[in-house]
């Protein structure tokens, strides 16, 4: 049990990488997966959460906090983040700034085979777009945020986490 | 109904330092108006994005008034934005919204339900702090140096003419101009901001 607790992803590992790579705002929408990371992140008095109504929202609102010098982090699942599509071709590949978004990969499993479409079509829909992506199961893959934001800083493009386990280990 | 351009020339005495950005069609006549193009932003380039990007302008920037020119086309493609800006309350955005009740960039074709959308009443219930309508334009004259003073999150509806553009894009004469990104590079400069 003490093992299986070691192997998932923690809320405060994230919100971690968040303070370490200067996050100044989180655009999001919560999702059935996120509610205690939500939590978290509002009692974070160096955090300011953005709710935002729906995920195209997401990459135009960080846009204009990125002009106006903060740095914002898109959270979201990936469902929204297809519906985010012309906001994000728009709004963050063209724009010429860094972006982390963090995906929560709802279907995904380690088998591979998923009934979820959604996880089906994820990893090609950034391919398509040609996103750059990691995947981050565990606080042990947490080394990979920070490479995440390297990238996306170096690039100025959008960088995709995916959160494989959605904090909680039950996927796979 | 106002034209466009009357509504920046209102707007103008009253602007102050605020930053401005716009969308639509007729948003493009804010640059003959404007004397100082450091503080106008471009920022739209998805649809009707223009509003949230405004949004995170405002928010990363709480001590400046920011003001957009919205049109309704763009603002029904993101309807759900009003309630994200209402639930942040930013005290300086002020959200002017054009509307010719079509789009009049793909040839004057009626947004949906076009004549019969109440959209300060849609800001008003979304809880948005003032809300107003205008269709004449001295009214708008007389009150826009007053809404300027007032605490925002506000919106301002104002019916404006069309102006409908029929040619295939490929023969519209192109409005020059900065791009989007000189006009984010001059604005980052103007205040300061590092480019990341």
């Amino acid at each position: 049990m003490v093992q299986q607790q070691a192997e998932i992803l923690r809320p405060e590992t994230l919100i971690s990488e968040f303070k370490k790579n200067g996050v100044t705002h989180v655009v999001t929408i919560p999702d059935s997966e996120t509610n205690y990371l939500y939590e978290l992140m509002v009692k974070s008095d160096w955090l300011d959460v953005v709710p935002v109504s729906r995920e195209g929202e997401a990459p135009s609102t960080a846009l204009g906090l990125n002009v106006a010098g903060q740095t914002p982090v898109c959270l979201i699942q990936n469902t929204g983040m297809m519906e985010a599509g012309d906001s994000i071709r728009g709004m963050a590949l063209d724009a010429g700034f860094p972006l982390l978004m963090v995906v929560g990969y709802r279907g995904w499993t380690r088998r591979g085979a998923t009934p979820d479409t959604v996880a089906r079509y994820t990893e090609p829909f950034l391919h398509a777009l040609g996103i750059e992506y990691f995947l981050v199961e565990t606080d042990n893959d947490s080394a990979r945020i920070s490479e995440a934001f390297e990238l996306a800083r170096s690039t100025k493009r959008p960088v995709v986490v995916l959160i494989g386990d959605e904090y909680h280990g039950f996927n796979r | 109904m106002i034209d466009a351009t009357d509504v920046f020339k209102a707007f103008q005495p009253h602007r102050g330092d605020a930053i401005v950005t716009t969308s639509g069609t007729v948003g493009s006549h804010w640059a003959n108006v404007s004397t100082k193009p450091n503080r106008d932003l471009r920022l739209g380039s998805s649809m009707g994005q223009t509003v949230s990007a405004a949004f995170g302008v405002a928010l990363g920037l709480p001590e400046e008034q920011m003001v957009l020119f919205d049109s309704e086309g763009a603002l029904l493609m993101n309807l759900g934005a009003l309630a994200s800006i209402a639930g942040k309350a930013p005290k300086n955005f002020y959200h002017f919204l054009l509307d010719n009740e079509m789009y009049a960039t793909t040839g004057g074709q009626p947004v949906p339900n076009a004549a019969n959308i109440d959209y300060a009443g849609l800001a008003k219930s979304v809880g948005y702090a003032s809300t107003h309508h205008f269709t004449d334009l001295e009214e708008l004259v007389t009150s826009i140096g007053e809404i300027m003073k007032e605490e925002g999150p506000v919106f301002i509806s104002i019916k404006i003419n069309p102006e409908v553009q029929n040619l295939p894009m490929a023969l519209r004469e192109r409005s020059g101009g900065r791009s989007r990104i000189e006009t984010i590079r001059n604005f980052q400069k103007e205040f300061g901001i590092a480019s990341v």
